[in-house]
């Protein structure tokens, strides 16, 4: 196929390249930094809670103008607050995951040679730079950046004479999220287009790997649900600038009353969490389908139950776009709502336990390969597990009223969306990595990684439940207001203390990704010995990716360990590639 | 010392390094036999380590959680609270054992072959109807739960109190001898009048405005909600009652307070969880604390979001009654 080796120059093939593979790296690059400062802004605010007084020189280096003496100022504990969670939840696992994953395997998987438009498809990441870069420059504003918290609630986040962040910083959080909803929205059209229509021949639906069916419900509930938060940022940008009164109304501040009449804060609230809600699941529905990949493999069994699974991916999708009133039971929206979301909310339960019990059996009587991304993917099944559970708590909203935005939520969320994604998105990078540098990474260092990782997050939020029960407030600067919270601080210092060590233990990762990039070992064409078509592909990258013919699917993805009668693999060996065609008198699965 | 703590550093990350590097050079990649074992054993050895935790934090911390529920409403929250907890309880232990035995049971080794098992009608349906089973008594529950806390229509005589968030406190006003509260609007702020109350509106003459918040045991108690600037949230934890002051509008939330301050000082969740405060602050040399009711903040309003309470005292009605005739009315303070 020679026509899909162009002369390629530095600037189409490394910057402004239209090969998918290539976008993947750049979104998985430009997420790993913007994580890094995600996680370095946590551990920041994380000293604060545990230390309140004391004086950091680490404080003082980073924070310039916004800390005294090396404590940091209680505008800046917001900023950092509200700026951890923007970078982490869209940034990291929004981009940085889907964007790095849907874009390596998609092609891959589904047997195409490229993403339905390339073209489209690089605007998408250079229109997420844009946005990273505009919402790192929101940080070095003078007055601070959006410090409103990452849901950005007016009146808090309309009024700069209601905080110093809600000035010049929130302008460019809104503009960089306007234009990351832009590259999210044409990369998802992008997925939906590819994986309906560049499927190879004998690729029925019912044949891609889980993880494409991930993906493909995932790009669609984001086309779904962004544009909604599009539209409450612009309504809100025109309240900032324009002086409309979407979201305002009877205001006093400063010592004076402003025009705004007839909005409603509730309005933005339901806006924001149309989307906010179903962004859960675009973070972590791509992290179920990469471990659903990983487990199947490395059990050397099929994934237990695919129709199931495929059954509850597209319920969770389904029941996550009308529940996102399960944030707001208590912000003054009439009970009966209440009622019908609870409803909703606790009915996810179902589909999310069928998923958690099939991976279980999936483990059952395999013959597991402990690699380091498969650690991650059972670590994920059991932070998915133990954050899913306390869903049930917040769900309810009798139970919400006395928990809600206290710490047990924090709890709740970063342990089934935060610590579980960000599981999801190690073990694809693990996995993935010799597609996407034709290398493999070291696996002891993996190993360390991931066990400090996952003692790091249980020694974190675990026992963050138990504060959060105890009625604190999450978002306060300090405790020290509060004798009644005062036997909370050894906690507190105990969750710093593994918050420090989770985030030092990501150097390791840090290490291994860029060494192994250089040095890692050559890799085999087919390494972790799996099923799927991604691995026929040569590990030298390709524009294009088959040279000569795209090959033909024969078979479902998970046809690992079949055995005959007689006991023997029919295939001679524990996997079979879905390009095999069917032995005579085999049964297709 | 510090220079010694900067080296000390230095030193650990030159090791880090160093390690790293000859890790490296290993080139192991794919996980061998011998992993698997030591992979498998190190999932046992996690699993022991995470049930200690777990139930380390169930029994060490339990002191730390707030009391009983303070107010009659809260009794069925704290009733549905716990029947969850031990439901979500006892299958996070049963589902985590699962995901972490298995990778020791099932750990690879090369003579070994997997069970080719992919699908199964029956087990698929006992785990979705057994879930679904568990929610219909937890959804029937909490939705007769939600249904009792928030219809506040068939209160009788209660009492009616406004509270009024603002950048960085709150504002309290009774409604008087006609239990009505006077309208109130942004508008209407001027010099003391600092809830913005139309005095115009004949309800108003005699509303109280106060400075602490006091309640008497054993009646309805309805509150309403304004704010003046941004969001708020009234957060009363012991009473178990939240609602956030919304700019615009008027939001409430009622409660019948089950124990006065007094009585709930002698409370022994009260009592033990005290202790625990009163030695930390002992060492801190700081004053005793005594318990006390409390009004917080809970929606992130700005820079001093985290100092935003007010004390509330439960007392007996006949108390409650005597407090309140001393209070002036509106009309007196507002000329």
């Amino acid at each position: 196929m020679s026509e899909h080796h162009h002369k390629e120059t530095f600037v189409t093939k490394y910057i402004f390249s239209q090969d998918h593979k290539m976008i993947s790296k750049q979104f998985l690059i430009t997420g790993i930094f913007m994580g890094i400062i995600g996680v370095f802004m946590s551990m920041l605010f994380r000293m604060q809670i545990a230390w309140p007084e004391k004086s950091f020189t680490i404080i003082e280096a980073f924070l310039g103008p916004h800390q005294t003496d090396g404590v940091m100022s209680p505008d800046m504990y917001l900023a950092l607050v509200t700026i951890h969670g923007t970078i982490m939840v869209f940034f990291v696992l929004t981009a940085g995951l889907s964007g790095t994953f849907s874009n390596l395997l998609i092609p891959l998987q589904i047997g195409a040679r490229d993403m339905a438009s390339g073209f489209l498809n690089m605007i998408s990441y250079w229109l997420f730079f844009i946005s990273s870069i505009l919402m790192v420059v929101s940080l070095f504003v003078e007055a601070g950046p959006a410090s409103a918290g990452w849901t950005i609630y007016p009146p808090l986040s309309a009024l700069p004479q209601a905080m110093s962040g809600s000035g010049l910083g929130m302008t460019l959080w809104l503009v960089s999220m306007a234009i990351f909803i832009a590259s999210s929205l044409i990369g998802s059209l992008n997925y939906i287009v590819t994986i309906i229509n560049l499927r190879t021949k004998g690729m029925k639906m019912t044949r891609m790997p889980l993880t494409m069916w991930a993906f493909f419900i995932t790009a669609i509930i984001g086309v779904v649900s962004f544009p909604v938060l599009l539209s409450a940022a612009l309504l809100l940008i025109f309240d900032r600038s324009f002086g409309t009164s979407f979201f305002l109304s009877d205001i006093f501040i400063s010592g004076e009353v402003l025009h705004y009449q007839g909005g409603s804060p509730v309005l933005f609230e339901h806006l924001f969490w149309f989307l906010g809600h179903p962004e859960v699941y675009i973070v972590l529905l791509p992290a179920l389908g990469i471990t659903s990949e990983i487990i199947a493999t490395n059990s050397r069994k099929p994934i237990f139950g695919y129709r199931a699974m495929i059954g509850s991916i597209i319920a969770i999708a389904f029941l996550s776009t009308i529940v996102w009133g399960h944030h707001m039971f208590i912000s003054g929206m009439n009970p009966f709502l209440g009622s019908v979301f609870t409803f909703t909310t606790l009915l996810i339960a179902i589909p999310s336990a069928v998923k958690a019990f099939n991976y279980i059996t999936t483990l059952w009587k395999g013959n597991l390969q402990l690699n380091p991304a498969m650690l991650f993917s059972i670590g994920l099944v059991s932070t998915f597990v133990t954050g899913g559970l306390t869903g049930l708590v917040l769900g309810d909203s009798a139970l919400d009223i006395n928990v809600h935005d206290t710490y047990f939520v924090v709890a709740h969320f970063h342990l089934v969306m935060g610590v579980s994604a960000i599981f999801g998105m190690f073990a694809g990078v693990y996995h993935w990595f010799p597609k996407m540098y034709g290398r493999m990474m070291n696996k002891t260092l993996g190993y360390w990684h991931f066990w400090i990782t996952i003692t790091a997050a249980y020694g974190v939020f675990f026992p963050m439940h138990f504060i959060g029960l105890a009625g604190l407030p999450r978002r306060y600067y300090t405790n020290t207001n509060f004798p009644l919270f005062d036997d909370l601080s050894d906690i507190n210092v105990v969750i710093t203390m593994f918050a420090l060590l989770g985030g030092l233990a990501q150097l390791i990762f840090l290490a291994n990704f860029f060494i192994s990039i250089y040095r890692g070992q050559k890799a085999a064409q087919n390494p972790w010995r799996s099923n799927t078509l991604k691995w026929t592909t040569p590990v030298e990258h390709i524009h294009g990716n088959w040279p000569g013919k795209i090959p033909e699917v024969h078979r479902w993805a998970y046809d690992y360990s079949r055995v005959d009668e007689k006991g023997e693999y029919i295939h001679g060996e524990d996997f079979v590639l879905q390009t095999t065609p069917l032995k005579d008198g085999e049964e297709p699965t | 010392m510090l220079a010694l703590f900067y080296i000390f550093i230095a030193v650990a990350i030159g090791v880090s390094f160093w390690q790293i590097t000859r890790i490296l050079n290993l080139r192991s990649v794919i996980a061998t036999d011998d992993d698997n074992n030591t992979q498998g054993k190190l999932f046992l050895v996690f699993i022991a380590v995470f049930y200690a935790l777990m139930i380390y934090c169930l029994i060490a911390l339990n002191v730390v959680l707030l009391p009983e529920s303070a107010s009659i409403e809260g009794e069925h929250e704290d009733t549905l609270f716990d029947i969850t907890y031990w439901i979500i309880g006892v299958v996070q232990f049963v589902m985590q054992f699962f995901i972490f035995y298995f990778p020791y049971k099932y750990r690879g080794k090369k003579e070994n072959k997997a069970l080719f098992y992919a699908d199964s009608h029956k087990l698929e349906m006992i785990w979705t109807i057994t879930p679904a089973a568990v929610l219909v008594v937890l959804i029937s529950y909490g939705l007769w739960q939600w249904n009792n806390v928030m219809d506040l229509s068939d209160a009788e005589d209660p009492l009616i109190i406004e509270v009024y968030g603002k950048q960085f406190s709150w504002d309290v006003r009774y409604a008087g001898e006609d239990n009505a509260l006077g309208r109130g609007n942004v508008n209407f702020i001027k010099g003391i009048n600092t809830m913005g109350v139309d005095m115009t509106d004949l309800s108003a003459a005699d509303d109280k405005q106060v400075t602490e918040i006091h309640l008497p045991k054993g009646r309805k108690v309805i509150f309403k909600f304004r704010s003046q600037d941004v969001l708020h949230s009234a957060y009363m934890p012991h009473f178990r009652a939240q609602m956030n002051c919304v700019p615009g509008m008027v939001t409430q939330f009622g409660f019948t307070p089950k124990f006065t301050t007094e009585e709930m000082r002698q409370n022994e969740e009260v009592i033990a969880k005290n202790l625990v405060i009163n030695k930390i602050r002992k060492e801190k040399g700081e004053d005793p604390y005594e318990f006390d009711f409390l009004l917080l903040c809970n929606k992130i309003c700005g820079a001093s979001h985290y100092n935003m309470q007010m004390k509330i005292i439960v007392e007996e009605e006949e108390t409650f009654n005597e407090w309140l005739a001393e209070q002036p009315t509106l009309a007196e303070v507002i000329k």
